[in-house]
């Protein structure tokens, strides 16, 4: 199995090549949380109401906060071994709960974006490259540019005027009808309903990326030889493209929709406080205006460690789809 | 009967240009005809076209192509897609890049039997190895799940042959098929053409700018320059008496037949400048770097003439083939 | 969302089709195609030093001939001259109440983009939202060129222990969303005009870093640069003379859309509140405005019709220096 040895390779090297990155990434999390205004105790000691000087010293002793920094570093370390990052006073639960509650929120909608970006991106890409040149071509382009300009937080208020407010035909935001005790499909079609907007939403910029990315891509991949065999053999046009073009066209899409995934977790971040979307963007959003630093930079190490999986995987789409590499 | 493939009067055009103009040649069953040319001088274009498939801009202008009692500049694409890959096959220059890089030889050997004689996966598969096979590429059944880049250049090539060859067809166009190869290796594989040639009673069409290639391979000549037929000859005619200055040029310039081809003077032994821009021009498009022009060739292009049996050239001032010392001297 | 760091993106791609050239590990045939030809945003950057001789006057008058790139540059110039004069045609606070609130645009000629809920004038706060739009975009940009210009150079020419460091600190930099790291940079500085700008350099510096280092490396092998060497010239004057011309082109293009990112990433900061509060800027209009999208819609409308046309701008500007910078691209179509 030639395909699975390659992919085998390829993620070992993808692996080795994570582990410096995300200690790097640790470290970086431990000194911004460090520069944080307040520490845990300030915190502590807010929440409670008031504090003198004695139990605020008290507290930090408690929580090791007046050891040297590389002490308290190693006790981060070793914390975040035990897949501990920290607790949230404000939400009384440790922070690796709150983001495993609010994950896959995000991860759905990302996914459901990523999907429909790609989907629509890699066909108006088709198009544009089979009309290159052409109006069909010109119009797309600049509708592409567009989409590219386009803060999405303002597409999803603007798509709320029209779909919510002026036509009434999809909620606003949330994630799904309150108090609803649907089940199965009807469960499934409600949520997909709230979907919609913020999925348009944060896909609009991607879509427009993909589009230009394909329409690149398959000009390069239709002037190049095999090409012309492929229609030499007698293949129809459709065949030649589905068969030929895209397959060797979707090499360089799948490295750069990969790349795209940090950029759609920050914009979900947005597009989820625009929607009231329950992920893990409300919550950093909640986090800064409670100045819950802990949160917030519990939010930022996963959020990291996210693309790096996502990378691996885009790693391993890329062993899959071109034999060339990692070969002998 | 008429000769499987006839060509005439083709002319292709370009927005600005006409690289190929009233070129006629034909091609018999079990026939090679070689077309003989530098580069630009559009003889890779005319393969192109005989295969419909010319690059975007240049369509063919006029002419006839019949292949087999069918004028294939009237067909239709979808008759035309009928012709491709099955009644014709081409070879590329370049094996290195006529291979789809991220698909197995063996299905892009398949795809062809899918398409053409709707073969389904095991059987495709099956005939992919008997192919693999007849282009002799040792351990064929290992070779057959490999992607192009575990291959060396002629294996590759003779994976295209075997692509081109798949179905059995009546015409095979290869355009240059060894350029690209280690000397060593074009002799094998110009040989296995040669044999398919003959199992297959296949025409060829094989387009080269090599005249070792056409002394030893081709039944027929055509010798193309800026897009015109300047000369055509059975080889042996060629070499032992080359009409058309551009020939003899092309003939003195050839490194590999310098030693056993002498042209008398010597003051050909190689064309100073190169093809000029074919469009536009009124008179002989060689003038400019011929030895031999004259005031008139300026004014029109030379007509083909006759100057013996089985041979045309587009010159007035060649010398008659009976005045000709030593003709036939230097047989090949 | 759009202010994703789609610069950050690029140069993650130059430097892995840099990697991929360098890693002997894994020996990718030579003949894999290099798709040279893309013609993406996210692309740009991967045309090689290759073709960096660039004849600037025929750069010029190809991008003079790109109507895209020709409204571009001309909108850009409006917005500026409006940034400029802000103060002039709008002397006051523009945060400060001037007429009945909840004025359509049209419904009274003294406000003639309406008003806000606190009777603030909408096109007195566009005016000046331009001057923070711009000021955060082009500021930030010039400072992430600075920094990313001159480690990348560093890096890419001297190459060993250096070059390693930097890609390392880049990886670290680049792997965080960095939206959300920006969003932790600001929270944690407190949001003002200066925090705001500092943060979105550090998070786009390391897109240069890569671009330049790239460019560095491919370009320190060319003959003219042995030759330099060979003659005995500085390191200074080889970076800054020999190489830094010749690796200019895509830095340069990248430079036009990082503006643009720029300008999104401080407006949805500004919309999510961690903008400067003491200054009106796009983002935080369309933030006030939201809670009345239901009925008074153009408060969200009109701010954001001018990120999206600004923004564009400089995207028509950067595709236009994009065809004009590489003359591989310019012959397509």
């Amino acid at each position: 199995m030639p395909a699975l040895v390659r992919i085998g390779r390829t993620l070992r090297r993808t692996l080795l090549q994570a582990v410096p990155t995300m200690l790097g990434i640790v470290i970086l999390n431990f000194f911004l949380l460090q520069l944080a205004p307040g520490d845990a105790a300030d915190v502590m000691a807010g929440e409670a109401g008031s504090a003198t000087v004695e139990t605020m010293a008290a507290l930090r002793s408690r929580f090791g906060l007046d050891n040297p920094l590389l002490t308290q570093l190693g006790h981060y370390l070793s914390n975040l071994m035990q897949l501990s990052l920290g607790f949230s006073p404000r939400y009384g639960m440790p922070v690796a709960d709150l983001i495993a509650q609010r994950l896959p929120g995000t991860l759905t909608l990302m996914v459901v974006a990523l999907m429909v970006a790609i989907l629509i991106g890699v066909v108006l890409g088709s198009l544009m490259a089979t009309f290159a040149g052409r109006l069909p071509d010109r119009v797309l382009s600049v509708f592409s540019l567009l989409f590219y300009s386009i803060p999405s937080f303002w597409i999803g208020l603007m798509l709320i005027v029209f779909f919510s407010v002026k036509l009434g035909w999809l909620p606003s935001g949330g994630a799904g009808t309150i108090g609803s005790r649907l089940t199965g499909l009807p469960a499934l079609l409600d949520k997909a309903r709230y979907m919609v907007l913020p999925a348009t939403s944060l896909a609009l910029f991607y879509v427009a990326i993909y589009a230009r990315l394909t329409r690149a891509s398959m000009l390069e991949v239709k002037n190049q030889d095999f090409v012309r065999t492929a229609y030499a053999k007698g293949l129809t046009p459709f065949g030649v493209t589905a068969r030929h073009i895209l397959r060797n066209a979707l090499i360089p899409i799948t490295t750069m929709a990969g790349m795209h995934i940090g950029g759609m977790l920050g914009g979900a971040v947005v597009v989820e406080t625009v929607y009231s979307w329950p992920g893990l963007g409300r919550l950093a959003f909640e986090a800064v205006m409670g100045r819950d630093f802990t949160v917030l930079l519990g939010i930022l190490l996963l959020s990291s460690l996210l693309v790096i999986v996502a990378n691996a995987a885009v790693d391993l789409v890329h062993a899959w789809l071109d034999p060339r590499i990692g070969a002998r | 009967m008429a000769p499987l493939l006839q060509v005439e009067n083709l002319t292709i055009r370009f927005p600005r240009a006409e690289p190929v103009r009233n070129l006629s040649f034909e091609a018999g069953e079990g026939e090679t005809l070689a077309i003989v040319g530098e580069s630009g001088s559009g003889k890779s274009l005319t393969a192109l076209a005989l295969m419909r498939l010319l690059p975007r801009g240049a369509q063919i202008a006029s002419g006839r192509i019949a292949f087999d009692g069918r004028d294939l500049i009237k067909l239709d694409a979808r008759g035309m897609r009928h012709l491709r890959g099955r009644d014709i096959g081409m070879i590329f220059q370049e094996p290195m890049n006529s291979l789809n890089p991220v698909m197995t030889i063996g299905r892009q050997i398949g795809e062809v039997l899918r398409v053409h004689e709707r073969l389904t996966g095991r059987a495709a598969r099956a005939r992919a190895i008997e192919l693999l096979e007849l282009v002799r590429i040792p351990a064929a059944e290992k070779r057959v799940d490999d992607y192009p880049h575990q291959l060396s250049g002629g294996m590759r090539q003779r994976v295209m042959i075997a692509m081109a060859v798949a179905c059995k067809p009546k015409l095979l166009i290869a355009d240059e098929p060894t350029t690209a190869l280690d000397v060593t290796i074009q002799a094998q594989v110009l040989d296995l053409l040669d044999t398919l040639r003959c199992e297959l009673r296949m025409a060829v069409v094989l387009i080269t700018h090599d005249l070792g290639v056409v002394a030893q391979w081709a039944d027929k000549v055509v010798v193309m320059y800026a897009g015109r037929k300047v000369e055509e000859a059975l080889p042996g005619d060629l070499f032992d008496n080359p009409l058309h200055p551009y020939t003899r040029g092309l003939l003195a310039a050839s490194p590999r037949l310098k030693n056993d081809f002498h042209y008398r003077d010597g003051a050909l032994s190689e064309i100073p400048g190169s093809i000029v821009s074919a469009g536009g021009e009124t008179g002989c498009p060689f003038r400019p770097r011929c030895a031999e022009a004259r005031a008139s060739c300026g004014h029109h292009m030379p007509p083909l003439t006759v100057p013996a049996p089985e041979r045309l050239v587009a010159c007035p001032f060649t010398v008659p083939v009976e005045a000709m010392p030593h003709a036939a001297a230097f047989s090949l | 969302m759009s202010t994703t760091d789609i610069a950050t993106l690029r140069g993650v791609a130059t430097d892995r089709q840099v990697e991929a050239a360098e890693q002997p590990a894994p020996p990718t045939p030579a003949e894999a195609p290099s798709w040279s030809n893309m013609r993406a945003p996210d692309a740009r950057s991967q045309q090689s030093a290759a073709v960096s001789v660039t004849n600037g006057r025929r750069a010029l008058k190809v991008f003079l001939s790109n109507p895209n790139a020709l409204f571009g540059t001309g909108f850009l110039a409006f917005v500026i001259l409006i940034a400029l004069i802000a103060p002039v045609i709008y002397p006051g606070d523009p945060l400060s109440m001037v007429g009945r609130p909840f004025l359509w645009p049209g419904q009274n000629p003294a406000f003639p983009l309406g008003t806000d809920s606190l009777g603030r004038d909408v096109l007195a706060g566009i005016v000046h939202g331009a001057r923070i739009s711009l000021f955060v975009g082009l500021v930030a940009t010039a400072l992430s060129l600075t920094f990313g210009v001159v480690l990348g150079a560093v890096a890419g020419y001297f190459g060993g222990r250096i070059d390693d460091l930097l890609v390392r600190l880049i990886e670290i930099f680049q792997t965080p969303p960095s939206f959300v790291l920006l969003v932790v940079l600001v929270a944690i500085a407190r949001p003002s005009a200066t925090t705001v700008t500092l943060a979105i350099a550090i998070i786009s510096w390391p897109t240069v870093a890569r671009l330049t280092r790239a460019e560095f490396r491919a370009i320190r092998e060319k003959d003219f640069v042995v030759a330099a060497r060979s003659l005995g010239y500085g390191h200074r004057r080889i970076i800054f003379s020999e190489i830094l011309p010749n690796a200019l082109p895509p830095i340069i293009v990248t430079s036009s859309v990082m503006v643009a990112t720029a300008i999104l990433m401080e407006s949805a900061l500004s919309f999510m509140g961690l903008g400067d509060p003491n200054v009106v800027s796009w983002g935080s209009m369309i933030g006030t405005g939201r809670e009345l999208v239901r009925t008074a819609w153009y408060l969200t409308a009109l701010p954001g019709l001018a990120i999206v046309v600004t923004v564009l701008a400089l995207n028509l500007i950067g595709d236009g220096l994009n065809d004009a910078l590489n003359p591989r691209f310019s012959q397509e179509g």
